[in-house]
């Protein structure tokens, strides 16, 4: 047996391009159906493991999924914005603790998250170097934001304009690092955390300008009308947050009508949960309330039901690949038709040549089920690494 | 009551008879492939253990397909064709292939060897292909031996196909004596090379039939070599252009 397993081995290692072939196409058959299951599966943990970890979501009135996925993975398109005042309206129920979220910022390609201290406490999230943000303009970077900025605490970090065009619109505003996150190997990781008035300074609804009764802002004043001062373009506003110029921010306006793009409620307990859920059943109700589990678990149905498509069509292409390797297997077998003869004619016995050639198929179909298997195991052991660079990255 | 026949007494070792009893015996044999062709009659024909024959005739005469009767390749329609003692039409198919590889060397004219094994593997090939050789340091030792002998002891680990056609014979001459085989059947041995290594390899061939006491039948074109054989058999006398359906024809075994 040894003898011919050595033949068939010499023979496999001569014409190793067409082994290599034949093995690499039996690993992908067998491998992507069962590596896609094997992903699938993972991913929706992932998925769901961040919804699960969040009780529940309000937002403006809209798409559920927009909502969930702009607040768990700061993903998509920033949804119907709500106000702050939903969140004071929440705080006022008694009913659950409201961690507001601005999520419409960028700063390069990172998302600039504007919320809460409690933020970082309902996430578990621990600070690697530096501290938490204190006052406006500072910000805390996501360990995968900071390694690829290449930036930490004494460096500054500047918002993107949400246009180029919009010259009337979103200023860049640089701001101080004050802290880096531990990795959370979640969403977290790649945002940049300011405070919620942090991110209402880059939207220009706070803001911070050159002191109007200064000898040298006269030149810029229109008109004065008791308290109110017109001024003309000319007058400086501030696009970094100093200690020299942190008290010239000023609000225009009650801070309840500013927007927020959702708040994350975490009920005092179930019942209360159930409370607030059904305060915002009504017709006229303005705003929305999403478990964010059940969102996710439908978007997952829809994935799922693409993965079972996509399995019976790698499934036929594992046929058609079977087959093609059984017509390689039997063109070789014509092709050595005068190796076989000669083997018969010097006396091999046909069980040695049966075994020799059958060795060889079965020594390709093993090594290419052995690579997909291996590969599995890889998937199963760092997949989830690959799907959180692929989905957070 | 049953008889029992012991065909087993192949699988000892060869030790030349000194009685000189016929290594072929051949005795009314006819034969014709099923496709038609020509027929084969070979009223009797018999070749001597130790004996050095050549078979001459033109091509397509059937001097293949009696060696190919003779080693058991083929079975005749009709008559009794006896190898070495042993009528290897009444054995099974296994039997006849391992009564094959102990007792026949082949060489061919193209030489057959496996292009994906080296020089060595493919002069120890017979004992990787039948499980009644046993494949020992003593025969790898031996297969050194015959490589040496045969001046490509050097490349003994190259692949055959950079071999030149006279080297890649000897391989194939090796490979046939590693048994050391009581009957050597070649078919054009010499067909595929120029002079020099004409010479060597018949050299070789009949050194080793010479000193082992073999058996050596050449089928061969080559007039030149005729002096170099103690018989020749012209198969004009065997041949039938126009056969007579006498028998079924013959399957391949």
């Amino acid at each position: 047996m040894k003898d011919t397993l050595y033949l068939a081995w010499r023979y496999l290692a001569h014409h190793r391009i067409k082994t290599a072939i034949l093995v690499g196409s039996l690993t992908l058959i067998t491998f992507l159906p069962v590596g896609l299951n094997v992903i699938v599966g993972q991913s929706a943990r992932e998925l769901t493991a961040r919804a699960e970890a969040t009780p529940l979501l309000i937002g403006a009135k809209g798409s559920p999924l927009e909502l969930a996925l702009n607040s768990l993975y700061f993903e998509s398109d920033t949804p119907e914005l709500t106000t702050y005042s939903e969140a004071v309206r929440i705080e006022e129920s008694g009913l659950a603790k409201p961690i507001p979220l601005y999520v419409r910022f960028q700063s390069r390609e990172s998302p600039i998250v504007g919320t809460t201290l409690e933020y970082f406490d309902f996430r578990g999230l621990e600070i690697a170097s530096g501290r938490r943000m204190a006052v406006l303009g500072e910000c805390v970077l996501g360990s995968r934001v900071a390694a690829s900025m290449g930036v930490g605490p004494g460096d500054t970090v500047i918002s993107s304009p949400e246009s180029v065009f919009d010259l009337a619109g979103v200023y860049p505003l640089k701001m101080q690092v004050v802290g880096v996150l531990e990795p959370s190997y979640t969403a977290d990781d790649g945002a940049i955390f300011v405070d919620l008035k942090t991110t209402w300074v880059i939207q220009g609804l706070v803001h911070g300008h050159q002191d109007m009764d200064a000898p040298e802002a006269a030149a810029g004043v229109l008109k004065r009308e008791g308290d109110t001062i017109t001024a003309n373009a000319s007058v400086v506003q501030y696009n970094e947050i100093t200690p020299d110029n942190v008290d010239s921010f000023h609000f225009h306006g009650g801070m309840s009508g500013y927007p927020i793009s959702a708040i994350i409620a975490v009920p005092h307990d179930q019942k209360s949960g159930t409370i607030l859920m059904g305060r915002y059943e009504a017709d006229d109700e303005v705003s929305q309330i999403v478990q964010p589990a059940t969102v996710m678990n439908e978007l997952l149905g829809t994935i799922l039901t693409i993965r079972e498509f996509v399995v019976a069509a790698l499934l036929l292409v594992a046929i058609a690949t079977l087959a093609t390797a059984a017509l390689v297997f039997l063109l070789s077998l014509r092709l050595r038709r005068r190796e076989i003869d000669t083997m018969s004619k010097i006396g091999g016995s046909r069980l040695s040549i049966g075994t020799l050639l059958a060795s060889e198929i079965v020594a390709v179909l093993v090594a290419g089920v052995l690579l997909a298997g291996l590969l599995t195991l890889l998937t199963v052991q760092f997949g989830e690494e690959l799907i959180r660079a692929l989905l957070l990255g | 009551m049953m008889e029992w026949i012991d065909y087993t007494f192949f699988l000892r070792p060869y030790a030349p008879t000194p009685l000189r009893l016929p290594m072929i015996s051949i005795s009314d044999l006819r034969f014709r492939y099923s496709q038609g062709g020509f027929a084969l009659h070979v009223p009797q024909l018999e070749v001597e253990s130790g004996e050095r024959v050549a078979i001459i005739g033109p091509s397509g005469s059937g001097k293949t397909t009696l060696l190919n009767l003779v080693a058991g390749i083929r079975s005749p329609q009709s008559g009794r064709v006896i190898t070495n003692q042993m009528d290897l039409s009444e054995l099974a198919d296994s039997s006849r292939r391992d009564f094959r590889i102990r007792n026949i060397g082949l060489v061919f004219q193209e030489f057959e060897l496996l292009e994906y094994l080296n020089v060595l593997d493919n002069i120890l090939l017979p004992y990787r292909i039948n499980g009644s050789l046993e494949l020992n340091k003593k025969v790898r030792q031996r297969a050194a031996e015959l490589a040496e002998m045969m001046g490509i002891g050097d490349k003994v680990s190259r692949n055959v196909r950079r071999l030149s056609q006279g080297e890649k014979q000897r391989v194939a001459v090796c490979r046939a004596l590693l048994a050391e085989p009581p009957l050597l059947l070649a078919v054009e041995p010499t067909g595929n090379l120029d002079p020099t290594n004409k010479d060597k390899v018949l050299d070789i061939l009949v050194e080793y039939a010479d000193s082992k006491g073999s058996t050596l039948v050449t089928v061969t074109h080559d007039h030149d070599l005729l002096s170099r054989f103690q018989r020749i058999i012209d198969f004009k006398q065997f041949y039938d252009l126009d056969p007579k359906p006498e028998a079924a024809p013959s399957k391949a075994p």
